[in-house]
C-alpha cells in the first residue's frame, strides 16, 4: 500500500504523458487527478496509523547504486515526518490537479501539464521518503526539473524560458553544495543512509578538517554545504532570485511547486537532519540569520511590487524565511507545523489569485484591478480566508504557527534569538500591510481595468472553486487542530519519536503575555492601516513614495540582485567563454600546435623549394661543401 | 572455449565489408549494400550479447582467451577479455548498427565505400578492446584512425581536409611515442604480453618515461586539455555517423587504455602523475564547459561538451579508488549512448534544414514534438540528471575525487552548474520560443527509422540510469582486483 502512494502519480504521469494524445484531455484530467487523489487518500492512512499505532517502516524497493563501499537503494522511509510530508504533498497536489482542470481549460497541451503535475508529485513523494542522501538528491533534482518543465510550459514566451532556465540553473548553484555535503558525508561516514549517519554523528563532533585551506569542524561543514542546497530549493537570499521569475508559469503550478510542497523541501531536509545539525550551533546560527534576512527581505521587496503573483511569491519566501529561523533556532517541530499551515493557506492564496487572474482574462497587474468584490464574492472571501490565516490572525492556522515560531526564537534565549523573534514580529507586521494592500487593491477602490468592462469580470467555475474551499477548511482550522500534535507544549515526542531530534529539549516556558499579544494587535491593527492607505487615502502611499525615491527604487528592483548577478556572474561568463575559445583554443593551441606546425612547414618547404634549381653546378657545388664538411668533421674526430 | 568468439567478433565486420566489396552498387542496389551492412552488425550485436551472457562476473581473471603465434618469439596474437573490456565490445556492437541504420539521409555518395568503412572501424574497435597483446592493441588503435580519417576526408563538410588532417596529425604525434614505449617495453621484459607484464611487472625506473608515451597517445584521443581542439573540428565536418562513432567509441578508446595499461602497466608512475591529470581533468571540465556555453554550432557545442565529460572520465580513473573507476566506466557507457543521441539528433534537423547553427532554429516543440520530447531525455542525461546514467557515472566519480582531493572534486563541481546552463540553454534556443524562421514550418517529425534508433539510445539511458546494477556487476570484480593489485606494487616499492 505505502509504494503504491509514490508509485500512482508516476503511473498517472506516464499515462498522461504517454498516451494523452490517444485517451484524449479530458480523461488524462481524470486519470491524473484520480490517481494522485487515491494516493492523498493512502496518505491520510498513512498519517493515521502513524498517529495512533505508532506505525514506522523502512521498505526497500531495490538496489540503486551499489559500488565498493556505497550502498545505495530506492527505498520508502515511513515516520511521523515524511507521513506529515506525505499527507501535505499528495492533499496539495490533488487539489492543484483537479483546479488546473478548470484553468486550463483553454489550454491545447492539457494532457502534457497534467504529467508533468504528476510526475512532479511523484519525485517530490521519493524526496520525502527517502531513506539516504542520494534518493534525496534524485527527488531533489527531479522536483526542480518539473518546476523547470512548468515554469517553461508556455515554451512561446520569451520570459517564460530565461525564468525556467535561472530556475534550474540557480537550484544547480545549491545543488552543488548539496552535492559537495553528500560527498562528505560519504567521505566521513562510508554511508550515505540516514540511519547509519545519524548514528555517526556524535563520534566526529570534535574532528575538524581541512577544506580548500580552511580549518573547520566537520559538521558544521557538513551542515553548511547541505544548507547551501536548501537555501536553493527554498529560494532564500542570495539564492531566491529564480522564484519571483518562477511566476511565469501556469499559476496552479505555482501553488504546488512555488508555495506548497517544492520550496519546501530545503526546510524539509534541514528538520530530516536534525541530528546532525544539532550538533552545530555555528550552522544553527547561520540558518537563523539568512532565515530571518530572507523574512524581512522578502516582506520589504512584497510591499510594492504590482504583480498579483509577484507579491505571494516574495511572501513564499518570506514565509520560509520564517520556517528557517524556526529550524535554527531548533525549533525543528514548530518549522515543520509552520510549513504544514502554510501549504494550505499559501495555496488558498495561490489559487485564489489564480481565480482573479482567470477574471480578468489573465491581467496580473494589481493596479489594474479593483473594486471586482462584489462580481467576484466567493474567490474574495475565499483570498480573504487566505490573507487573515497567512497573516496570523487570531485563531486562523497561521496564528499558531507563526506565533509560536516567535516564541521559541525568543525562548531561545541568546542573541540570534532575541533578533530573530524582533525581526519576526517587524515582518508580521510587514506581512501583514502587503497582504491586505494586495486585498484591497484588487477587490476594493474603483475599478482600473481599461480592456476588459467590469461586467465581463466573472466567478471561476466549480471545479476550480472547490479545491479553494477544501483549502480555505485547511487554511481555518489546521492550526487549531493540529496544534497540540505538532507543537505539544506537554510531551514534544510524542509524536515525533526519533524522527526529529533535540539534543536539548525544548523550552517549555512561556513568554511573557505581553509578548504574546504584541503580534496578534500589530497584525489586527494593519488591517485599517492598510484599508487607509490603499482605498480611502491613495495618494500617501505615492507621496510616501515619491518622498522616498531611492528606497522605493531599491525595493521596486528587488534590492537590484539580479542586476547584481548580471554584473558579477552571468557576463563575466559569457566573456570568459568567449576568451577561452577564440583566444586559448584558436589562438594559442591551434596557432602554435597544428596550424603552426602547418605553416612552418609550408613555409620550409618553399625555401627547400629554392634548392632544386636544376643546375649541375650548384647541387655539385653543394656535394662538394658537404663532402668537405664530413670529411673535416671526421678528421677531427 | 573452442569457438574463438572474440577472433570472430572482431573479423565478423571485416567478412561483412568484404562481401560489401563485391556487391555492385548503384543508385538501386543501395538498399541490399545497407541491408548487408545492417545484418553484417547485427549479428555480431547478438553475438557480443551472448558474450555477455556467458561471461564469468566471479572473476578478473581473462576470458576467452585466444592465443596463436603471430612473429615466433616476438609478437603473438592474443586476445582476452575481463569485466573492464566487455562493456565497451557491446557498446560498440550496438552503436555500429544504429549507425548503419541512420545512413539515410545523410550519405548521399558512395554509400558502399562508407559502410565498408564503418565495418573495418568496427573490426578495429573491438580488437582494441580485447587485445592482450601491446603490438596487437597498437595496431589495431593506430588502424582504427584510418577509416576515422576517410570518413572525415571524403563524405566530410566544406573544411574536411582541414579537419581530416588536424585529426590525423594531433592522433599521429601521441601515437609515435607510444610505439616507442611498446618496443622499450620489449627490450625491458622481453614480451608484450600484457598478462605476462601484470605478472612481472615493470622496473619503477622506466615506469615514468612510459607512462608519459602512453599518456601523449592517451591524451590526444580522449581528448585532454589542451591536446582537444581537433575534436570539435572533426566532428563538425564529419557526417552524422561519423561523428557518432567517433563520439561514442573511438574516445573510448583512450579512456579504456588509461584503465587497462596506464594503471595496469605502471601503477607507480599513475600514483606520481595523477595530480596532473586531476589538473588536466579539471581544467578541461571547467574550461571546455565555458567555451561550450558561447558555441553557435551545436555540434561545436557537443563537442565541446563531449571534452568535459571525457574530462570526468580522466579524473575517475586517477582517483584510483572502486566508485571512480566504476564511475568513470559507466560515465563512458553513458557518454557514448548520450553523445551518439546527441549528434543523432543534431543530424535530423541538419538533414531537414541544412544548418547547424543554433540560430536558424527555435520554436520548433510543437511542430516535430517526438524529437523534442527524444532530445529533452538527452539533454537531460548529459547534464548528469538523477535518474539517467550520466547522473550515476558522474556521482561516483565526483564522491571518489573528494575523498582524495576536496580542491578537485569542488572545481569539478562546478562544471555540472556550467554544464545544466549550457545544455538548457541550448535547448531552449533550438526547440522552445517563438518560431521565427518560417522555412522550419515545413519540417516533419523524425521518421520510422530514427525513431527506432533514439529510442534504442534512450531506453538503456534511462534504464542504467535506475538500475545500473547489471554494469556495476560486470566490472566490480576485475576493477576490484586491478585496485589491490595496484595498492600492492604501490607498497612494494
Amino acid at each position: 500500500m505505502e509504494i503504491s502512494i509514490i508509485a500512482l502519480p508516476l503511473i498517472a504521469s506516464i499515462i498522461s504523458g504517454c498516451f494523452g494524445k490517444l485517451i484524449g484531455d479530458r480523461s488524462s484530467e481524470i486519470v491524473t487527478s484520480l490517481l494522485v487523489t487515491i494516493a492523498a487518500i493512502l496518505s491520510a492512512f498513512v498519517l493515521y496509523e502513524v498517529i495512533f499505532n505508532d506505525y514506522q517502516d523502512n521498505i526497500v524497493i531495490a538496489t540503486w547504486i551499489n559500488s565498493g563501499t556505497l550502498d545505495v537503494n530506492w527505498s520508502m522511509k515511513i515516520d511521523s515526518l515524511s507521513a506529515i510530508m506525505l499527507v501535505v504533498v499528495t492533499s496539495v497536489s490533488s487539489l492543484v490537479h483537479i483546479y488546473s482542470i478548470g484553468y486550463m481549460s483553454h489550454d491545447p497541451h492539457k494532457p502534457r501539464f497534467m504529467a508533468y503535475l504528476s510526475l512532479f508529485t511523484f519525485a517530490m513523494l521519493m524526496l520525502v521518503t527517502s531513506d539516504n542522501f542520494i534518493q534525496l538528491f534524485f527527488g531533489w533534482e527531479g522536483v526542480g526539473l518539473c518546476s523547470y518543465f512548468l515554469i517553461g510550459f508556455w515554451f512561446k514566451k520569451e520570459t517564460a524560458n530565461a525564468a525556467a532556465i535561472k530556475a534550474f540553473v540557480v537550484n544547480r548553484v545549491g545543488d552543488f553544495g548539496f552535492a559537495l555535503g553528500i560527498f562528505l558525508i560519504f567521505y566521513l561516514f562510508g554511508t550515505v543512509n540516514y540511519s547509519e549517519v545519524f548514528e555517526l554523528i556524535p563520534t566526529v563532533v570534535d574532528k575538524n578538517i581541512v577544506f580548500l585551506g580552511i580549518e573547520v569542524n566537520a559538521v558544521d561543514l557538513i551542515c553548511l554545504l547541505l544548507f547551501v542546497g536548501a537555501m536553493g530549493k527554498s529560494a532564500q537570499i542570495l539564492l531566491h532570485t529564480w522564484l519571483p521569475d518562477a511566476m511565469e508559469g501556469p499559476t496552479p503550478v505555482s501553488a504546488l511547486i512555488h508555495a506548497a510542497t517544492m520550496v519546501t523541501a530545503g526546510v524539509f531536509l534541514v528538520v530530516r537532519c536534525s541530528p546532525i545539525y544539532e550538533y552545530s550551533e555555528l550552522a544553527l546560527n547561520i540558518i537563523t540569520i539568512v532565515g530571518m534576512s530572507t523574512a524581512f527581505f522578502a516582506a520589504t521587496v512584497a510591499l510594492v511590487q504590482t504583480d498579483i503573483k509577484k507579491i505571494i511569491a516574495y511572501s513564499t519566501c518570506s514565509q520560509l524565511g520564517y520556517m528557517f529561523f524556526a529550524t535554527g533556532v531548533g525549533a525543528y517541530n514548530v518549522a515543520m507545523f509552520h510549513l504544514f499551515t502554510h501549504a494550505f493557506f499559501k495555496a488558498l492564496l495561490f489559487l485564489g489569485s489564480g481565480s482573479v487572474i482567470h477574471a480578468f482574462k489573465d491581467e496580473q497587474n494589481i493596479n489594474n484591478m479593483g473594486g471586482v468584490w462584489k462580481k467576484l464574492p466567493y474567490t474574495y472571501s475565499l483570498m480573504i480566508i487566505g490573507t487573515l490565516a497567512l497573516t496570523g490572525f487570531p485563531f486562523l492556522s497561521g496564528f499558531y504557527s507563526k506565533d509560536a515560531i516567535i516564541e521559541f526564537a525568543y525562548l531561545r534565549g541568546n542573541t540570534t534569538g532575541y533578533y530573530a523573534a524582533g525581526i519576526g514580529i517587524i515582518t508580521a507586521f510587514l506581512t501583514s500591510i502587503y497582504s491586505w494592500r494586495l486585498i484591497f487593491k484588487t477587490f476594493h477602490g474603483e475599478y482600473n481595468n481599461k480592456d476588459i468592462k467590469i461586467e465581463e469580470t466573472h466567478e471561476s467555475p466549480l471545479v476550480m472553486l472547490i479545491p479553494l474551499v477544501l483549502l480555505s477548511i485547511g487554511a481555518i482550522f489546521a492550526g487549531y487542530i493540529f496544534k497540540e500534535l505538532f507543537v505539544g507544549y506537554g510531551g514534544v515526542n510524542n509524536f515525533w519519536k526519533d524522527s526529529i531530534f533535540f539534543l536539548k529539549p525544548l523550552s517549555t516556558e512561556h513568554p511573557p503575555i505581553w509578548f504574546l499579544v504584541l503580534t496578534p494587535i500589530l497584525v489586527i491593527l494593519s488591517i485599517p492601516i492598510a484599508y487607509y492607505l490603499f482605498v480611502k487615502n491613495k495618494n500617501l502611499p505615492h507621496q510616501i513614495a515619491n518622498v522616498n525615491k531611492p528606497l522605493y527604487n531599491f525595493l521596486l528592483n528587488k534590492w537590484y540582485f539580479d542586476e547584481l548577478y548580471d554584473l558579477l556572474i552571468v557576463n563575466p561568463s559569457k566573456k570568459f567563454g568567449l576568451f577561452l575559445w577564440k583566444f586559448f583554443d584558436v589562438k594559442l593551441i591551434d596557432g602554435f600546435g597544428p596550424d603552426g606546425i602547418s605553416t612552418l612547414i609550408k613555409k620550409f618547404s618553399l625555401k627547400a623549394n629554392k634548392f632544386q634549381s636544376g643546375y649541375i653546378y650548384q647541387y655539385a657545388f653543394v656535394m662538394l661543401i658537404g663532402f668537405s664538411a664530413l670529411l673535416t668533421f671526421l678528421m677531427i674526430k | 572455449m573452442n569457438f574463438p568468439i572474440l577472433s570472430s567478433l572482431i573479423l565478423l565486420p571485416s567478412i561483412g565489408a568484404l562481401f560489401l566489396l563485391f556487391t555492385k552498387s548503384n543508385k538501386d542496389n543501395n538498399i541490399t549494400v545497407k541491408y548487408v551492412a545492417l545484418f553484417t552488425s547485427l549479428v555480431n550485436f547478438f553475438l557480443s550479447i551472448y558474450l555477455w551472457i556467458l561471461f564469468d562476473q566471479s572473476t578478473s581473471e581473462f576470458q576467452f582467451v585466444e592465443d596463436r603465434t603471430w612473429i615466433e618469439g616476438l609478437i603473438n596474437y592474443k586476445v582476452g577479455i575481463d569485466g573492464i573490456s566487455i562493456l565497451f565490445i557491446i557498446l560498440t556492437t550496438f552503436i555500429t548498427p544504429l549507425c548503419i541504420i541512420s545512413v539515410n539521409n545523410s550519405i548521399k555518395s558512395r554509400l558502399r565505400e562508407f559502410l565498408i568503412a564503418v565495418l573495418i572501424m568496427e573490426s578495429f574497435m573491438i580488437g582494441v578492446f580485447c587485445s592482450l597483446d601491446l603490438v596487437v592493441f597498437y595496431l589495431f588503435f593506430e588502424a582504427g584512425l584510418i577509416p576515422m580519417f576517410l570518413i572525415i576526408g571524403i563524405w566530410g563538410g566544406t573544411r574536411r581536409v582541414y579537419s581530416a588532417f588536424k585529426f590525423f596529425l594531433f592522433t599521429l604525434l601521441g601515437s609515435v611515442l607510444m610505439l616507442v614505449a611498446i618496443i622499450s617495453i620489449y627490450w625491458i621484459t622481453g614480451t608484450t604480453d600484457v598478462i605476462q607484464l601484470y605478472e612481472l611487472g615493470i622496473d619503477a625506473k622506466y615506469q615514468n618515461l612510459l607512462w608519459l608515451a602512453f599518456f601523449s597517445s592517451f591524451a590526444v584521443k580522449t581528448p585532454m586539455w589542451p591536446v582537444h581542439t581537433w575534436l570539435p573540428d572533426a566532428h563538425v565536418e564529419a557526417p552524422t555517423a561519423g561523428s557518432v562513432l567517433l563520439a561514442a567509441i573511438l574516445l573510448k578508446m583512450a579512456g579504456y587504455g588509461f584503465i587497462r595499461f596506464s594503471l595496469g602497466l605502471f601503477p607507480i608512475a599513475s600514483e606520481i602523475f595523477t595530480p596532473l591529470i586531476y589538473t588536466l581533468s579539471v581544467i578541461a571540465i571547467i574550461f571546455t564547459s565555458y567555451i561550450a556555453l558561447m558555441q553557435e554550432d551545436m555540434k561545436k557545442l557537443i563537442a565541446y561538451s563531449s571534452v568535459a565529460h571525457m574530462g570526468f572520465v580522466t579524473l575517475g580513473i586517477f582517483t584510483i579508488q572502486q566508485q571512480g573507476i566504476e564511475g568513470s566506466i559507466i560515465q563512458m557507457i553513458s557518454h557514448g549512448l548520450v553523445s551518439a543521441a546527441l549528434f543523432l539528433c543534431v543530424g535530423v534537423v541538419y538533414d531537414r534544414m541544412h544548418s547547424r547553427l543554433i540560430n536558424t532554429y527555435g520554436g520548433i516543440v510543437s511542430i516535430i514534438p517526438k524529437y523534442s520530447i527524444l532530445f529533452m531525455v538527452f539533454t537531460l542525461a548529459a547534464l548528469g540528471l538523477p535518474g539517467t546514467s550520466g547522473f550515476v557515472g558522474e556521482f561516483l566519480i565526483l564522491m571518489a575525487a573528494f575523498k582524495d582531493n576536496f580542491l578537485v572534486a569542488v572545481i569539478a563541481s562546478l562544471g555540472v552548474i556550467i554544464g545544466a546552463a549550457y545544455m538548457l540553454w541550448l535547448y531552449k534556443r533550438v526547440v522552445f520560443g517563438k518560431l521565427v524562421n518560417l522555412e522550419l514550418k515545413e519540417m516533419v517529425d523524425l521518421n520510422k527509422s530514427e525513431l527506432f534508433i533514439l529510442i534504442c539510445l534512450a531506453i538503456p539511458t534511462l534504464f542504467f540510469g535506475f538500475y545500473p546494477d547489471p554494469l556495476i556487476k560486470t566490472i566490480e570484480v576485475s576493477i576490484n582486483d586491478l585496485i589491490s593489485v595496484h595498492n600492492i606494487n604501490i607498497v612494494r616499492n
